[in-house]
């Protein structure tokens, strides 16, 4: 199922509304990439509450599209993976390394302005 | 009586999810419950990819397990694929012959409490994993 991207002031809300196959996935992907240069984003949050499994390939291709959009110049996080899933996750050793992740959507959006106003600092 | 099972035939990737949410659907008609439930989806959709990316076709077949007083699930994944040459290596966390993580065949080997591979090159694997209720 398609997932619906919100432009969100200077981020973008990425909301993931059902289970996702590999292509789904690999077209959130594409579309995010796209998406970070017509409104030129600085920040990226996926939301993936409703996800009940994130499998090896999720979790390649969620750290794959971090590292794109962070070539796109814009920060990803991931919120609202489940106790459940990051068990499971944990059993089998997958890590979303070099990828922000916070609890929930607001937690998120935090990230995402601790990590901005860091970033004018440097800036200065 | 015993369940005489589920098949689910994997063809393309789209199946995957299929499978592991027909998986998770006898897993709580079984009674599992919480997070054996997301152990056993997600250990179903590696082995389901394992068939997609390696053999392309194949099946997965669920059913209820049972050994003496143990009740639990029972995963078969069938290929008629090219086969596994080296199946220790294969067992190998994080050893992929593609891109992948290398993650599939010990990850779900680990979620499972049972787990056993038959693989014969040029014929084609058969995965049996199980679950049992605690």
């Amino acid at each position: 199922m398609h997932v619906p991207v919100l432009k969100q002031g200077g981020y973008l809300i990425a909301s993931v509304q059902s289970v996702l196959s590999d292509a789904d996935l690999l077209q959130l992907r594409d579309d995010l990439a796209e998406r970070v240069g017509q409104f030129r984003s600085r920040g990226v949050i996926i939301d993936v509450t409703v996800l009940d499994v994130i499998d090896s390939f999720a979790t390649r291709t969620l750290r794959a599209v971090a590292h794109m959009l962070k070539l796109r110049g814009a920060e990803t996080v991931i919120v609202g993976i489940q106790p459940d899933v990051a068990f499971a996750m944990v059993q089998l050793g997958l890590t979303l390394e070099g990828v922000g992740t916070a609890l929930d959507l607001e937690e998120g959006l935090a990230y995402l302005n601790r990590l901005s106003k860091k970033n004018v600092k440097h800036g200065k | 009586m015993e369940n005489d099972g589920t098949s689910v035939a994997i063809n393309s990737n789209a199946d995957i999810v299929e499978a592991r949410q027909k998986g998770r659907a006898l897993a709580v008609e079984l009674g599992f419950d919480g997070s054996d439930l997301t152990l056993i989806a997600a250990a179903i959709s590696e082995i389901a990819r394992n068939i997609v990316d390696h053999a392309k076709t194949g099946q997965i077949i669920l059913n209820a397990a049972s050994q003496g007083s143990k009740r639990g699930i029972c995963i078969i994944a069938k290929d008629q694929g090219p086969g596994i040459k080296d199946v220790a290596k294969a067992m190998q966390y994080g050893y992929s012959t593609r891109k992948g993580l290398g993650v599939g065949l010990p990850g779900a080997k680990w979620l499972m409490d049972e787990f056993e591979i038959d693989t014969k090159v040029g014929v084609g694997t058969t995965v049996t994993m199980k679950k049992w209720l605690h």
